[in-house]
């Protein structure tokens, strides 16, 4: 009867191997084919210090954001984060209006923060024969301009200049220095930029073009002579900081929605360090006082259990990796939860099979009763656990709150994780290791008298 | 075993003046919201300098740029955990760097939290949104997995008294906290709180299910028997689960785990132990209550005996 099990016991067998070796701590990664993982675990940024920023669209709320537009400002900022060397970054979309940006290893990057907010919307705009001194905010008549009266204009109207062309024109930018020394950005046109370049300058010589980026005047030379090659330079007051942060601007494109940082969070890498050290001792003692009660408790079985729950954090941890999972420090306590779990849904089997037992039933038909009868409750009380799991990830996706989301994460997977190994892994070991010993039943070995 | 049932109303009295005081304790000071709810921001420094600055001093050196209601709060003998309204990544290293000027030291930055108000509002609002639904979808799915028993809806019932008295029982230890060592109820404790929740009916739902299956097995029994009955059953698992495994490894990251997720681990600890004694001493002696109908003998100055 117990023979059957014997294949399943030789899979589990299989499977184990396999997770071990996934769960190996140099484990290089896999490569099939194209299908390529790299296995290490994925630390949040409260176990590893680093900064987090919550942006949002800083439009007023009655205004509809498409989808469509977080989604390019989302990659814009990745692209800006990489350019500015800023080597591990994670920006994800949370909700309708905002954006959760990660910065593992972080804590110190105010300019890098300020170059990826910025619009960066950049206008060439004709000033005729009135230069405005830099640092003026203006308004200009390209599609709808929000402007801030940063210091009073002279006109009680606020004029509204004409942008001949805008950044989307350009084609490469970068940063080099004039005959001064001084830093400039150089960039080349388009055709359909140079051409109306061209045009302007041909027809505006001893004019001014101001050179605006989100609305602020950055310099304002005078047209000399027509440009027709399509390139020019923007000086400025660039230190190179700053003129490699508006490159990187350029280069990628202006963000399509304005952005606002609405809440940051900077954790220091000791914290995490210590936090994430002193808890995986904490499981591991907790997870020793317990197996050493179960097989004192319920000997053979409990001791099966202790091995089913081995194979229990093996397949959570492999599943952290491959999936892969951010652990956080909430999630790291799930885990634990959710192994007492485990261990409860082995518990509900074996007192039903020792109430089987008490009542003289055969060892067999105790055991098949025990998974029997007790998959009801397992199912019922495991399903109120799943439904709070999934409303705790709903609570913490709309503010990108990983912490929340890390606790929630873990404890869903634990939990369904848990489910199976009770009723299948140890199911198979514990027939198994009845066949292969030839077992029978003893009282002792159930924990009864 | 101990007569539960005949001592029912001892430990309604029990539960009810520690919910009592809970609540007494959070009208008064009101619950302690982190910034995760209201907003403002938090700063968490280490000093490097031979004595740790004078809070009021700290405060002296906010004042300074123009900051006020500035609170602070010593946590270990080198480090400060200082609240105070919003302020944006700027003046936070404006900040410091006052410090490190103000105190001759290196100021280490272990933690750092800004929240913008209006991410506050409405986290409140969804926090709120959560429990409920939490609490209406668990009370339907029990309706629903018991309605093959005459009045299901009891059960569904009698298991939301037992859950809403674990969140009294969390609010209260949460109060304490509060008062006593200055805990806040930021996201994590609201995470801890929904767990609670969600786990509080986890024993109910199994001695339900024994009281279902014993139903149906010996249809003529009394129905306080019959209760009581399956909670013996069922007793042996629940003191296992709960706290031979679970409590053990809560206990475990209480004690030895950092200091972060202390308070995390002391909620869920004290709520699931709730969870599990209202189970026993709440929600079935209710529901034998409501079998009885024993209000009529509470007008009446008698209380039944309940059958041996």
């Amino acid at each position: 009867m117990f023979r059957r099990y014997r294949i399943s016991f030789v899979i589990i067998l299989v499977f184990v191997a396999a997770l071990i070796w996934i769960n190996l701590p140099d484990n290089p990664g896999i490569r099939i084919g194209e299908f390529e993982r790299s296995l290490e675990t994925q630390l949040g940024l409260d176990l590893r210090g680093g900064m987090q920023v919550l942006l949002e669209v800083d439009l007023p709320p009655e205004t509809a954001v498409e989808a469509r537009a977080l989604q390019d400002a989302r990659q814009i900022l990745e692209n800006r984060s990489n350019a500015l060397g800023v080597s591990e970054v994670l920006f994800q979309v949370a909700g309708t209006r905002r954006i959760v940006g990660e910065f593992p290893g972080l804590s110190e990057i105010e300019e890098v923060i300020d170059a990826l907010k910025e619009t960066g919307q950049l206008e060439f705009v004709d000033m005729g024969d009135t230069p405005l001194p830099e640092g003026t905010v203006i308004e200009t008549d390209l599609g709808r301009t929000v402007s801030e009266q940063v210091e009073p204009s002279e006109e009680d109207e606020p004029i509204l200049w004409h942008t001949v062309m805008t950044g989307a024109s350009l084609t490469s930018v970068g940063v080099t220095r004039d005959e001064l020394g001084a830093y400039v950005i150089q960039f080349e046109l388009d055709d359909e930029g140079s051409a109306i370049f061209a045009e302007h300058t041909t027809q505006n010589v001893g004019k001014y073009l101001a050179i605006v980026l989100d609305k602020r005047i950055i310099s304002v030379p005078r047209i000399e002579t027509g440009i027709t090659e399509g390139s020019g330079i923007i000086t400025g007051n660039f230190t190179l900081e700053s003129s490699n942060a508006l490159a990187v601007q350029l280069r990628y494109g202006s963000l399509p929605i304005p952005l606002t940082i609405v809440e940051s969070r900077v954790i220091g890498p000791t914290l995490g360090e210590e936090s994430l050290q002193k808890s995986i001792l904490a499981g591991l003692i907790g997870l020793t006082v317990v197996s050493l009660f179960m097989i004192l408790y319920y000997r053979l079985p409990g001791f099966v259990a202790v091995l089913a729950i081995g194979i229990f954090a093996l397949i959570t941890l492999a599943l952290y990796k491959l999936i892969p999972i951010t652990l956080t420090l909430p999630g790291v306590a799930g885990f634990m939860l959710s192994t007492g779990i485990a261990l409860d849904a082995n518990i509900l089997i074996f007192e039903r099979i020792r109430e089987e037992l008490r009542s003289g039933r055969s060892l067999h038909h105790a055991l098949e009763l025990g998974w029997k009868r007790a998959w009801p409750s397992i199912r019922d009380s495991n399903i109120t656990s799943l439904i709070t799991g999934g409303i705790l990830f709903w609570f913490g996706s709309a503010f990108g709150a990983t912490l929340v989301k890390g606790f929630a994460v873990t404890l869903f997977l634990g939990i369904l994780i848990s489910m199976f190994t009770a009723i299948v892994v140890t199911k198979s070991l514990m027939y198994t290791i009845i066949d292969l010993f030839g077992i029978t039943y003893k009282p002792g070995l159930f924990g009864l008298k | 075993m101990f007569n539960i049932f005949d001592k029912r109303y001892l430990f309604f009295g029990i539960s009810g003046v520690l919910i009592l005081s809970g609540l007494i304790v959070l009208f008064i000071t009101g619950l302690p919201l982190s910034i995760d709810f209201t907003g403002g921001s938090l700063l968490e420094v280490r000093f490097t300098t031979d004595e740790l600055p004078q809070t009021t001093e700290v405060i002296g050196v906010y004042n300074d740029l123009n900051i006020t209601d500035v609170r602070v709060q010593t946590t270990t003998d080198r480090t400060l955990v200082i609240r105070s309204p919003f302020l944006d990544d700027d003046t936070r290293a404006n900040l410091i760097e006052a410090m490190e000027g103000h105190f001759n030291g290196e100021v280490i930055l272990l933690r750092y939290e800004s929240v913008g108000p209006a991410i506050g509002r409405e986290v409140t609002t969804r926090a709120a949104g959560a429990v409920a639904i939490s609490s209406l979808v668990i009370t339907l799915y029990i309706v629903l997995a018991f309605r093959s028993i005459p009045h299901a809806f009891r059960y569904g019932v009698c298991a939301i008294a037992a859950m809403l008295h674990d969140v009294g029982i969390v609010l209260c230890l949460i109060a304490f906290g509060g008062l006593l060592a200055g805990w806040q109820f930021d996201a994590l404790m609201l995470t801890a709180l929904l767990t609670v929740i969600g786990f509080s009916v986890n024993d109910s739902i199994v001695v339900f299910d024994r009281i279902r299956e014993n139903r149906n097995l010996y249809r003529r029994l009394d129905y306080a028997k019959l209760v009581k009955h399956s909670i013996i059953q069922t007793l042996q698992r629940s003191i296992n689960t709960q706290l031979m495994t679970v409590q053990f490894l809560l206990l475990s990251l209480v004690l030895f785990g950092g200091a972060t997720l202390r308070g995390f681990a002391l909620v869920l600890l004290v709520g699931l132990f709730s969870g599990t004694y209202s189970t026993l001493f709440i929600a079935t002696p209710l529901l034998v209550v409501w079998e009885n109908q024993e209000w009529r003998n509470w007008l009446r100055g008698k209380t039944t005996d309940s059958p041996a």
